[in-house]
Order: C-alpha cells, then sequence, then structure tokens
C-alpha cells in the first residue's frame, strides 16, 4: 500500500517539495544546535523548557484526539465515524511521530539518549511518558495500517484486531495524563500544581484534535474523491463544541481556586500570563487572544445554526485550534516557568532558529500525515470505484 | 564494568577526580576481574549519614564577606563566567532575602536582613525532587545524603531543574570550558548538554577536607552529621534559632539559615 503515497499529482509533488524544503531549513539549523549546544535557544537557567516542549504537549493532545473517532465508533457502535477512523489514526500517528522529535531535539545530549532504556527509572514520569508515547504510536500504526488492509482486500479486519483497538481508548487517555504529570508533580511550581492540570489537557486535546481533523476531512474532501461526510463532520463538531467549553469551565475553575484563595505562588504566574508582573508581559496580548478564540469558537459551535454553515464552521476549528495552540504551545511553560521559585522574573521568548527547527518538525509531521492521508484515501477511492 | 563508574562515584571515601587515586585504582582494576562489586574507603575520607550545612548570616554581613567563598567554590570546581545571562552557570551565589526566601519574607523585616546577601546553593534535599523525576538516575542520592550528578550518564533533559524548587541546578547551554578563567585539572570541566550543580565538595571530603567554602567562610559555615546528636552542626542547631528554604513543600532542605 505504500507505493499508493508516491504518485500524485502535479500539486501533491509540490506540496511535498515545500515540506521538504522547510524540514530541510530545520535540519540545517538543528545541525547547528547539534554543534553549537541548546545555547542557540531562547531557554536560559530560569526557563529551562520552552517552544519544543511546548510543542510536544499541544501534539500529545492532538495525538489522544483519535480515541474521539475510535470510541463511538467501536465502543457505541456509531457507524458514521467508521469512514473517518482511519484519518483519525493515521493522525494521531504524525503527531506522536512529531512528539518524539520535539522530545529529542530539546535534548541536551541526544545521543544519550538511549540511557532511558539503559536505565529504567519508573520514579520518573519521563520514563512513563516514553513507554505510552512509543506503545501509542505502535498501537496505531498497527491498527490503522492492518483496518486498512482489510478495507482494501474487502474483509473484516483479523479477530485480534480488536483487543487492540479496545486498548488504544484507555491509552489515548493516558498518553495526554501521563504528560500532564510531567508538570503537575513538581512542588514549587505553583502554575502547573493543580489537580485540574490533566483533565484541562484532555479537555483542550478534545478540542484542538477533532478541530484540525474537521478541517482535515475538508481539505480531503476538496482535493480528492473521498468525502469524509457531513454527518462525520457535524458530528466531530459538537465533539469540539462540548471539549472546548469544558476547556474553559476547566481554565475558569483554576481561576476561582487561584484567585479567591489569593496564594501569592498560584497568583503570580496567572498574573504573568494575563496581565504582567513587575512589568514583564510578552505573552499578555497572545493570551487574551486565546481567550477571545475559544469564547468565539464556542459561540460559532454550540449554536447550531453557525455550526451547520460549514464556512463558518472552518472559522470556529481554526479559532479553536489557534486558541488551544497559544494556550498549550505558548503559555503553559513559560507561565509555569515565570516567575522562577526565587521569584525573579526572567522571561523567555523563543529564538529564530529554534522556531525553524521546530517548523521543520511541524513539517516532518505533516509529510508523514499527507503520505498516510494520501495511501488512505486512495484506497478510499479504490474500494469505492471512484478511482 | 559499564557501572564501574557510577560505583565510583557512589563509593564513599573516594573521589571521582583522580585525588586519592591510589585506592581508586586498586578498586577499579579489581573490579573489571571480579564479578563482585568492591569498595573501598580513602584513608581520611570524612563520612557521614547526613551532611549538613548551617550558615551563620549574623557573621556574613555584605556580599563582600561571601565573594571569598564564592569566588573558591568557583574556582576549584572549574564554573565557567558566561557574559550572556541565559547561559549562566550558578554553584554557590548570592540572593536578598525576599528572593532567597520567597513568600516567607515578613511585611516589616528588619533592615539588616532586608538588604543583606544570602549564600544560596543546592540544599541536598532528604526528599529531593530532583532525584524523584530523574529519568536516567544521573541524578542522584548518595547515603550520606549528598545529592550528586553523573555528567557523563545526563541526557540533559532537564526534567531536573523543572523538579528543583529552589533554582539550584544550571544547564550547560554552550561548552564551557572556553569560558573557565583557570581550569582544575583535579576536577572535571562539563561537557555542553548537561545539568550541574553545587556537589558538597564531595571530591574534598572524600580526601579529609571540608567544603571549600566552609574553609573560607572564618568560622560563619558549619557542616556536620545532622544524624550525629554530638555533632558540630547539632550543637549549632540547638543554640540557635535557623529557617530552611521553604520548609512547606516537605523537600527537608540539609542547608539552615541562622538569621
Ligand atoms: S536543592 Fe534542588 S537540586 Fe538540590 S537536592 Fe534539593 S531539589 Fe535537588
Ligand atoms: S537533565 Fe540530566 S540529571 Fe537532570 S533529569 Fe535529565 S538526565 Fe537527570
Amino acid at each position: 500500500m505504500l507505493e499508493k503515497a508516491l504518485t500524485g499529482t502535479k500539486k501533491y509533488y509540490g506540496w511535498i517539495a515545500a515540506l521538504l524544503a522547510v524540514i530541510g531549513v530545520g535540519f540545517a539549523c538543528y545541525l547547528w544546535q547539534f554543534q553549537f549546544g541548546l545555547g542557540i535557544t531562547g531557554m536560559s537557567r530560569d526557563v529551562s523548557w520552552g517552544f519544543y516542549i511546548a510543542q510536544f504537549t499541544f501534539l500529545v493532545g492532538v495525538a489522544a484526539s483519535a480515541v474521539m473517532v475510535v470510541l463511538p465508533y467501536y465502543l457505541h457502535n456509531y457507524k458514521a465515524f467508521g469512514r473517518i477512523t482511519i484519518l483519525g489514526e493515521f493522525l494521531a500517528v504524525a503527531s506522536v511521530t512529531m512528539c518524539i522529535l520535539f522530545i529529542f531535539v530539546d535534548l541536551g545530549q541526544p545521543i544519550r539518549v538511549v540511557n532511558v532504556l539503559l536505565h529504567p527509572t519508573p520514579n520518573s514520569i519521563l520514563f512513563w511518558d516514553m513507554i505510552v508515547l512509543n506503545g501509542y504510536l505502535l498501537l496505531n500504526i498497527v491498527i490503522g495500517w492492518k483496518v486498512l488492509e482489510a478495507e482494501r482486500n474487502n474483509v473484516a479486519p483479523a479477530g485480534w484486531l480488536k483487543p487492540l483497538i479496545y486498548l488504544s481508548i484507555p491509552w489515548a487517555v493516558s498518553i495526554h495524563t501521563v504528560t500532564a504529570y510531567l508538570y503537575c508533580g513538581l512542588p514549587g511550581r505553583g502554575f502547573w500544581l493543580t489537580a485540574i492540570l490533566a483533565p484541562r489537557f484532555l479537555s483542550s486535546a478534545f478540542a484542538a484534535g477533532p478541530a484540525l481533523l474537521i478541517l482535515l476531512c475538508m481539505i480531503v474532501r476538496k482535493l480528492t474523491k473521498f468525502d469524509p461526510g457531513k454527518e462525520q463532520i457535524q458530528s466531530l463538531a459538537k465533539v469540539v463544541a462540548y471539549a472546548i467549553s469544558v476547556n474553559v469551565f476547566f481554565f475558569l475553575c483554576e481561576v476561582f481556586v487561584v484567585f479567591y484563595s489569593n496564594i501569592p505562588e498560584h497568583v503570580d504566574h496567572l498574573k504573568y500570563l494575563f496581565v504582567g508582573l513587575h512589568g514583564h508581559g510578552v505573552l499578555v496580548p497572545w493570551m487574551w487572544a486565546s481567550m477571545i478564540f475559544m469564547v468565539v469558537s464556542i459561540i460559532l459551535l454550540v449554536n447550531p445554526v453557525t455550526r451547520k454553515n460549514e464556512t463558518v464552521l472552518v472559522v470556529a476549528c481554526i479559532a479553536v485550534f489557534i486558541g488551544t495552540w497559544i494556550d498549550k504551545g505558548l503559555g503553559l511553560i513559560s507561565g509555569g516557568f515565570v516567575p522562577n521559585p526565587l521569584h525573579h522574573v526572567n522571561e523567555y521568548v523563543p529564538t529564530l532558529p529554534e522556531v525553524l527547527i521546530g517548523l521543520g518538525i511541524w513539517a516532518i509531521g505533516f509529510l508523514v500525515l499527507t503520505a498516510l492521508f494520501k495511501i488512505a484515501v486512495t484506497i478510499k477511492e479504490e474500494v469505492a470505484g471512484l478511482a | 564494568m559499564k557501572s564501574s563508574r557510577r560505583r565510583f562515584l557512589k563509593i564513599a571515601g573516594i573521589s571521582a577526580l583522580g585525588l586519592g587515586a591510589k585506592p581508586v585504582l586498586d578498586v577499579m582494576a579489581s573490579s573489571s576481574e571480579t564479578a563482585a562489586p568492591k569498595t573501598a574507603k580513602g584513608e581520611n575520607v570524612l563520612t557521614a549519614k547526613r551532611w549538613a550545612l548551617v550558615i551563620d548570616t549574623r557573621k556574613l554581613q555584605s556580599e563582600e564577606d561571601l565573594d571569598p567563598m564564592i569566588e573558591i567554590c568557583d574556582k576549584i570546581h572549574n564554573v565557567p563566567k558566561f557574559e550572556n545571562k541565559n547561559h549562566e552557570i550558578k554553584w554557590l551565589w548570592a540572593e536578598e532575602f525576599k528572593h532567597e526566601f520567597p513568600m516567607q519574607e515578613p511585611d516589616f523585616l528588619n533592615d539588616r536582613l532586608k538588604h543583606m546577601s544570602f549564600l544560596t546553593l543546592c540544599n541536598h534535599c532528604e526528599k529531593a525532587p530532583c532525584v524523584r523525576v530523574c529519568p536516567t538516575k544521573a541524578t542522584f542520592k548518595r547515603e550520606d545524603g549528598i545529592v550528586l550528578m553523573d555528567f557523563h550518564r545526563c541526557i540533559g533533559c532537564r526534567f531536573c531543574m523543572a523538579a528543583c524548587p529552589y533554582g539550584s541546578r544550571s544547564f550547560n547551554f554552550r561548552d564551557p570550558r572556553p569560558f573557565i578563567k583557570e581550569t582544575n585539572p583535579d576536577f572535571p570541566t562539563r561537557t555542553k548538554g548537561v545539568v550541574e550543580k553545587c556537589n558538597f565538595c564531595a571530591e574534598r571530603l572524600a580526601v579529609g577536607k571540608l567544603p571549600a567554602c566552609v574553609e573560607a567562610s572564618n568560622g560563619a559555615l558549619t557542616f556536620g552529621d545532622l544524624d550525629d546528636p554530638e555533632s558540630e552542626v547539632r550543637a549549632v542547631l540547638r543554640s540557635n534559632y535557623t529557617i530552611r528554604r521553604k520548609p512547606a513543600l516537605g523537600t527537608g532542605p540539609s542547608v539552615f539559615y541562622i538569621v
């Protein structure tokens, strides 16, 4: 089936070439970082994680959200999603690939990465994160591939796949939970030290992932003869509507606890993000933009009239994606590290090479996604006799 | 042989640094031949159940009083000096009360404490969060309570830096070697991409010497075994009111401040 990714229209090749160019630039910057050290980034002693780890965290969410199409189909027998589960699973594969790459480029000594396996340390959450992420990647590759193969050959998927599919459901939840545990178990980091962090992660994930999937479905419909379906897109839109609402609700819970209790170690981080602290506040406009995006998207998605209008839906999904991306991809990490444990305010802004390396990884993700979607869609077209 | 370097660091009384090399080399030689790990102690090694440091801030009025200690620490441990603040490496440094003890600052702190500088360093926590989170055991706790780093195992994930609630850790954002004024050949220099911090002068304890800062403190710093009721630190703690940094976090710092 792999060969299906190798043939395509001129446009397809053009897109691939563009991605490869971005990857090339990112890779060149990575070589520079590899040679010089992480000093080419904007990170510091005080903000010791930055853009990379933030992208990783955001993408774990996108990966986990595959469960939002798998679960209704396999557990509730919601037939309509049968058409698009494969797209959800392949999106997960691409996302986890990016996650692993983002962790890798963040390491100070990347060639020593095997030390995590050579000296397994179960008390470290990073150890578990490695296990759940790689496990999830494997599960989705196997499930996606085998189910697609069965579809192509017009047979029912092999029986042994069922337990794997069921396993992939709690596993999806686990990847984002464990990722939240990386942060929320650390003493002295008031911004992260909250039991609602994992639920917040999951809710924003189940909004961002399906929103992206809706956009991808629409692109697929435009570019190919395979139609993921109106009903499917509308059902996904409802998932996004609830998830983004719950996400904002969870955030407001956090805001209440932080400000009503008025404990400075918790208050100061939120203040830094939303109004600035001691005259520092690079993220203030971003955070408010994120809030506005989320609130506007709720209005557009909850209201059935606007949700059913596909043009408006596109706008809403883009708003959800950007809003949650700012929240996790920018605010979460900086917000946790500023102010630092000694209460100094040292801000973080990513550098150009850092952003280019990040873009390179996103491009790799999109390359994987493009290839996998191409395969899936071509087979769907064949099966439907459209090709 | 795989774990020999670790054992090497762990063995109380053996410096990882080639000081007192004779017994060390003997152990290394024999451990590569025989299966059973052997440990050996140097002749003058200072041992304890739990090392602790008491800082009498009454005897350290100004930043100048701290300088000799900071200087000697930086010097013997090959701590580099960077212009770029983002790349800074710190083992022992000075902070004001409000930063040293954030959220512990009384509203009307007396003038002396308000404006003086406090020595800041790794607390060698009893329940160290940095040890808990390290995915490779590159950060580990020795039997004598010292939290140490294996610079050769660290993958540079910086999880430990996020976990330390005291900002005690630094990361080598670039090769530090060109930025070391005068390299001390008896202590390892670090490579880019690994984390480092104060080591309670484990290499000096191994050869019977007190930590360099203690030695340079003119009696303002007391170092000893917290577990031994007869020790000097315990005597000082008995007769003075001391505070520790962020006690509410349950980390159990081994550094005490007489204020
Ligand atoms: S002060 Fe920080 S680095 Fe030192 S032992 Fe405690 S947690 Fe670890
Ligand atoms: S940076 Fe090194 S010492 Fe710190 S947690 Fe990672 S591997 Fe352990």
